[in-house]
């Protein structure tokens, strides 16, 4: 399985890599950790006649922490946010994410923006970004920097706002209060590491009487893109996040989503899933943001 | 001898002395050797089921730079004979490449060379084939139909090979029984699926005549077949057995491959080398298992005690055929398992279809047998409101019983299987996984546990090779061995055939070891190339340790003879005066009179005048010997003795479902083991733990799935689900010894162990745990989804909750 | 069909430069084995599942199959070469896997290995369900897992006197 030939550019900087884009369009890739990309090209699903090598940009790689936001690099890689675990405390839902991406040994090189574009519907990183409503920042020769919401940027499997010549330059995680505030991440997978067959997040803040002040929540690999419910998540503002409230709001989440059927999963069965799951990571993060209004 | 305790060597930890070239990257693999302007070669594949190949333009690829030849099937099988199925079947003919018809999607139908793989790749996007698309069948009960679209319409019929065997009074006991049971099992099509890929290099030199082969195989008779297709005479074709291979389990049988290679080979006067990737592998590399609907009905009394068993084995074999339709034949020779079962009814059915072709796996049949076996004796205890454990052993042959006698023909040598299940329930221990069981209840959890009690015959007899074919009169299964002593005093041997993991070199230099009381790590043990080896039927059928392992201990004892003998002339003594001592031979009566083995080696390798008349110089003996209880040809009625040995195992599991999600935890697991008097534990258990992951595999994820439309769904690891550290249990091993009375120390084999009960014990726990919300599950492998299917099925489609357990507890007898 | 430009690269494999020129579709894995002839690098799938073609990258263990030789210009591979201390010496994880049996046909070995030695460079006393973690993405079809996990904990349960 050798991929077909191409041509190879390792970018000096960012600037040089959107002229590359500038210039060949969609016929150029970035390429970052390339754990996604190239097994695909090594099966000749992904044919690009040049790759720009964004892995070591510097500029692609910063980490800034304030108490509204976390600004990822897009090329941060997954490991270093992973090990970074100061920024755990600030965001949370991405620590937990980031346990269920692949193994160790692929998040030593994928990329925390590699994994946004790519657009796996049944991706970790893309869900905890809609549930986060994270800002992808996008940046083109032409038309300099734009920032465009998670839930504009997901538009289909494997599909997203990014145009030919843009590159996708930095994340902005929102930072929620720390005090009672409590996340959950939860996958089915047949075996660990795989791509899920269907994945939930949420996180919620209660206030210290135990009332839900906000709430979040999403599913993966229930549908072409990820899903969250923010409609749905204002259901459970002002109210006490009991189990019988929490399993309506996850039905519904789940009747809202329309499933694919491959061979590992029926459309059915993901179904039930999804209800299964946001129960159970609403009823974990809510646990968890009762204890964080005690403790902190 | 048959006493463990008594070996110096044998049975003892030792390290594998493979293992310090595995450890450094040392080793050896098909895909390493090094040759001189090798070419290389990618595969063009047919995209459709079943189509007329209309053209081959080939031109595009020959124009690119870098690319020496596009071989099509037209050309290939005008200058190669056909590989044949192990059954009598003529016109059900093999090519490595299609001629005139694809029958999968996936087959080769032309081969592309060039000086790199990446190039040979590009060429093969060129070759334009124009294809004709014909209807095709993917069903195997679909394609027993008449009508259904022919695979081999020459054949004239898509079923290659059946056969009813009746042995023992099957209607009397039927109609003498109490209870009957019937029940249908699907083992789905998985395979062992090794991490290295098929690889294979050949080189053919004019002036010698010979073609070099270095090849990932296991495989009997692999050198023959090859040069009989290739049209050579067998001593112009030279596997080297040298070669490491990457894992195999049975599978890599690549003649198809070899004989596409040596064909290149010679056309282009170049070295040509293919190594599969993992794409051609999983889809057209016919690597995949046995792939079976058993309907079985059990006859039993109100005691549990089974009299009587109709079994309907239905096997889709793919496409073609090689030695797959034999894998309903093996288990003839333990069809009734460890059981007391007076009489069988045996319908064996083999059937093609438009899928990839089936290959030998692990234990050649015999999983999905025991997995068959294993599901009704659970069914038949839950039937009369028993227990699991006691059913089987009011069944399971005694130990006194032996060597028994089973219907189908073959003796059973030794054993003691309500000592081996004991000692794996009490490893468990049963109390506490019980306890356990009931914890994980009370949290909401669907918990069970498995048990199963399966054979493992070992030291592999051809004898379905008869059995089904009675025009392949092969009764001959043998192994050989060569041992020398230097002049040095170093001690070499030699074994004839490859090894795939299973420390060949670490059994051989052992056994000889023992016999000539030297240090095992001081013998080093060589393999032939297949020009200079002496006959051997190689590591299938977990047959070595019996066969290399007494073909190793008869030329080692040879030689041991020898050196007596010179030893008696020259201190001018009997023999029975004399004993042998570590090499060296001391007088009984006198120690001080005594010859060394230095002294005893010089004389043999240069002083002539001091042997005894008529004795050769040198020291060398080789020993060849036919397989123990073997040599027989079956019986009309299909009576059989299968293999000489048989090696046993009992697994005890629990497992619990989180009855939302259909997702299975295994919580403990725990193997009794016996195959005899074991060379190397550590080998042994290696092998068990690995069986037992193969077998979770089959059991919980592993399956070839394939579309109507004939397409291979699951051709990556993506999509082809191996079980990773995160999903194999750890697992607990309690040795058993029930020596073989056929063999130099009293060894079975042991290669097939773990597998052989893996998938019964697993699924056994699963329905434990599905049992009390009336749940059930009779096909592997059991996914979440599968199980969330059966929850469903059984709750009317209402949401399931697990209900208190009403099966009567687990006691210990 | 282009023909792509080839590239000259310079990496660190075992602790010596070496230099060559390569087209850029040649994977990280191809460069070791074709070029460098270090076959101790196995190829399993070519599809970053199986974990055979595992090597350190600055110390980290990757799968080579997943990267082109060209984005590793400038950077420092070991192999399982380059595992062991000194010529006729093991470390201490290789030691314990000839000790404990962890391998049968050691085609997976390589790749275990790389993931042994990065999971004890950060976990000096690694628990079972580390260990299993660290491997996890390391298939074997031989060993069943168990007595891998068994050298890991013996090597790391001794006093390090091998290196």
């Amino acid at each position: 399985m050798k991929a077909a030939p191409f041509d190879y550019v390792r970018a000096e900087g960012l600037d040089h890599a959107l002229e590359l884009l500038h210039q060949h369009g969609y016929e150029a890739k970035l390429l970052a950790g390339g754990q996604s990309l190239v097994p695909m090209m090594a099966m000749r699903l992904a044919r690009p006649a040049l790759l720009v090598d964004i892995h070591r940009v510097s500029a692609l790689q910063s980490l800034d922490v304030s108490d509204t936001a976390v600004v990822t690099g897009a090329v941060v890689r997954q490991r270093t946010l992973e090990d970074e675990v100061s920024l755990h405390a600030h965001i949370p839902l991405v620590a937990a994410a980031l346990r269920w991406v692949g193994h160790g040994q692929t998040r030593n090189r994928g990329t925390v923006g590699g994994s946004l574009v790519h657009a796996d519907p049944s991706a970790e990183l893309p869900l905890a970004a809609l549930v986060l409503d994270a800002r992808l920042r996008l940046t083109s020769q032409d038309e300099g920097e734009r920032s465009v919401a998670a839930g504009e940027f997901f538009l289909g499997p494997m599909f997203t706002d990014t145009r030919d010549t843009e590159c996708l330059t930095a994340i902005e995680w929102p930072v929620w209060d720390a005090r009672g505030t409590g996340c959950a991440f939860d996958e089915i997978a047949i075996r660990h590491g795989d791509f899920a067959i269907a994945s939930a997040a949420a996180q919620v803040r209660v206030d210290a009487s135990g009332v839900c002040r906000r709430a979040a929540f999403g599913l993966g690999g229930v549908d072409g893109v990820p899903r969250s419910f923010p409609e749905l998540a204002q259901r459970l503002e002002g109210q006490r996040l009991d189990d019988d409230l929490l399993r309506d709001v996850a039905e519904d989440a789940a009747a809202a989503c329309e499933p694919g059927s491959d061979l590992h999963a029926t459309a059915e069965y993901r179904r039930h899933l999804a209800a299964v799951l946001a129960v159970r990571v609403l009823r974990r993060a809510a646990q968890s943001a009762q204890s964080s209004v005690r403790s902190v | 001898m048959t006493d463990p305790g008594k070996f110096r060597y044998i049975g003892k930890h030792r390290r594998a002395v493979e293992h310090r070239r595995f450890v450094t990257g040392q080793g050896r693999y098909a895909a390493d050797i090094q040759l001189p302007d090798v070419l290389h070669v990618a595969i063009v594949a047919s995209p459709h089921a079943h189509a007329r190949i209309r053209s081959i333009d080939a031109s595009g690829a020959l124009a690119m730079p870098g690319v020496h030849a596009v071989l099509t099937g037209e050309e290939l099988c005008a200058h190669t004979d056909a590989m044949l199925p192990g059954v009598d079947a003529p016109q059900v003919k093999r090519f490595p490449l299609a001629h005139g018809v694809a029958r999968y999607a996936g087959e080769w139908v032309a081969a592309v060379v060039a000086d790199t793989r990446a190039l040979a790749e590009d060429a093969a996007e060129a070759v334009i084939v124009e294809y004709e698309p014909i209807d095709h069948v993917v069903d195997p009960l679909a394609a027993m139909e008449p009508g259904a679209p022919q695979v081999h319409p020459l054949h004239g019929s898509n079923v290659i090979f059946r056969r009813v065997f009746n042995w023992g009074e099957v209607d009397e006991h039927f109609a003498q029984a109490p209870h009957k049971l019937s029940y249908r099992v699907h083992w789905a099509r998985s395979a062992t699926v090794p991490i290295e890929t098929f690889a294979v290099s050949a080189w053919w030199n004019d002036a010698t005549g010979i073609l070099d082969v270095w090849a990932s195989i296991q495989m009997p008779k692999y050198p023959d077949l090859l040069a009989r297709a290739l049209r050579l005479p067998g001593n112009a074709v030279r596997v080297h057995y040298d070669v490491d291979v990457g894992g195999s389990y049975g599978v890599k049988r690549g003649i198809k491959h070899s004989v596409l290679v040596g064909y290149l080979a010679r056309k282009l006067g170049r070295p040509v080398r293919f190594i599969e990737d993992r794409l051609e592998n999983m889809r057209g590399g016919d690597m995949q298992g046995p792939d079976r609907v058993f309907d079985v009905t059990l006859a039993f009394d109100g005691d549990g005690i089974v009299k009587s068993m109709r079994m309907r084995a239905v096997d889709d074999i793919g496409a073609y055929s090689g030695r797959a339709p034999l894998q309903l034949g093996k288990p003839v020779g333990a069809i009734v398992g460890p059981y007391r079962i007076a009489s069988v009814e045996y319908d064996a059915v083999s059937v093609m279809t438009n899928k990839t072709p089936q290959e030998a796996v692990r234990g050649f049949g015999q999983s999905p047998t025991n997995y068959a076996i294993e599901t009704g004796m659970d069914k038949v205890a839950r039937f009369l409101g028993l227990d699991r454990v006691e059913l089987r052993r009011r069944n399971l042959i005694g130990k006194d019983e032996f060597p028994y006698l089973i219907p189908s023909g073959t003796t059973y040598d030794s054993g003691d299987y309500a000592t081996v299940l004991g000692k794996a329930l009490d490893a468990a221990s049963l109390e506490q996984i019980q306890r356990q069981r009931d914890e994980l209840r009370k949290r909401g959890l669907l918990a069970g546990i498995g048990v199963s009690t399966c054979l493992e015959p070992s030291g592999g007899n051809s004898a379905f090779e008869p059995l089904f074919n009675p025009k392949n009169t092969t009764t001959t299964w043998m192994d050989s061995c060569l041992v020398r002593i230097d002049l040095s005093g170093s001690v070499t041997a030699l074994m004839g055939t490859s090894t795939s993991g299973q420390a060949h070199e670490t059994l051989v230099s052992t056994v000889v070891g023992e016999i000539l009381q030297r240090e095992p790590d001081g013998i080093r043990v060589l393999h032939a190339d297949s020009l200079n080896a002496l006959p051997s039927n190689s590591p299938v059928g977990s047959r070595m340790a019996i066969m290399l392992g007494g073909a190793a201990a008869g030329a080692a004892k040879k030689l041991r003879a020898k050196l007596l003998r010179i030893a008696a002339h020259n201190l001018g003594l009997p023999e029975e005066q004399l004993s042998y001592d570590g090499g060296d031979v001391v007088a009984k009566s006198d120690s001080q009179r005594r010859m060394s083995w230095d002294n005893l080696v010089e004389i043999a390798h240069r002083m002539f005048h001091k042997l005894p008349e008529g004795t050769e110089p040198g020291l060398q003996e080789k020993f060849v010997w036919e397989v123990p209880t073997g040599g027989k040809m079956p019986t009309e009625d299909g009576r059989v003795q299968m293999y000489p040995c048989h090696s046993f195992e009992s697994h005890v599991v629990l497992v619990s479902i989180d009855p939302d999600t259909g997702k299975a935890t295994f919580h403990r697991y725990v193997c009794g083991h016996d195959c005899g008097v074991m060379i190397s534990p550590d080998v042994v258990h290696g092998m068990t733990y690995g069986g037992i992951a193969h077998g979770l595999g089959a059991a919980m994820m592993e399956k070839f799935v394939f579309s109507e439309e004939g397409q291979l769904l699951a051709g990556t690891f993506m999509d082809y689900l191996l079980p990773s550290a995160l999903e194999v249990p750890a697992v607990t091993i309690v040795d058993h010894c029930t020596p073989s009375p056929l063999t130099e120390f009293g060894q079975k084999g042991s290669g097939e162990a773990g597998y052989l009960g893996s998938p019964a014990a697993i699924a056994s726990a699963i329905n434990d745990a599905l049992a009390p919300v009336g749940a059930s599950i009779d096909a592997l492998p059991m996914t979440p989804q599968a199980i969330w299917n059966a929850l469903r099925r059984a709750s009317g489609g209402q949401r399931v909750s697990p209900a208190h357990s009403e099966i009567p507890e687990m006691e210990k007898a | 069909m282009a023909f792509s430009r080839l590239m000259n690269i310079s990496i660190n494999v075992n602790g010596v430069v070496r230099q060559a020129q390569v087209e850029p579709r040649t994977t990280l894995v191809d460069f070791l084995r074709d070029t460098l002839k270090l076959t101790g690098t196995h190829i399993g799938c070519e599809h970053g599942v199986c974990g055979a073609c595992s090597v350190l990258l600055d110390g980290e263990p990757v799968r080579s199959c997943c990267m082109f030789a060209v984005q590793a210009d400038g950077l420092s591979v070991t192999t399982v070469e380059g595992l062991a201390p000194e010529r006729g010496r093991l470390s201490a994880i290789q030691d314990a896997f000839c000790e404990k049996h962890a391998l049968q046909c050691g085609y997976c070995t390589p790749g275990m290995l790389v993931a042994c030695h990065a999971l004890v460079a950060r976990h000096p006393r690694p628990d079972e369900a580390q260990i299993r973690e660290a491997i996890s993405g390391n298939l074997c079809r031989c060993t069943g897992y168990q007595q891998i996990v068994d050298a890991v904990q013996h090597a790391t349960a001794q006093e390090s006197s091998h290196d």
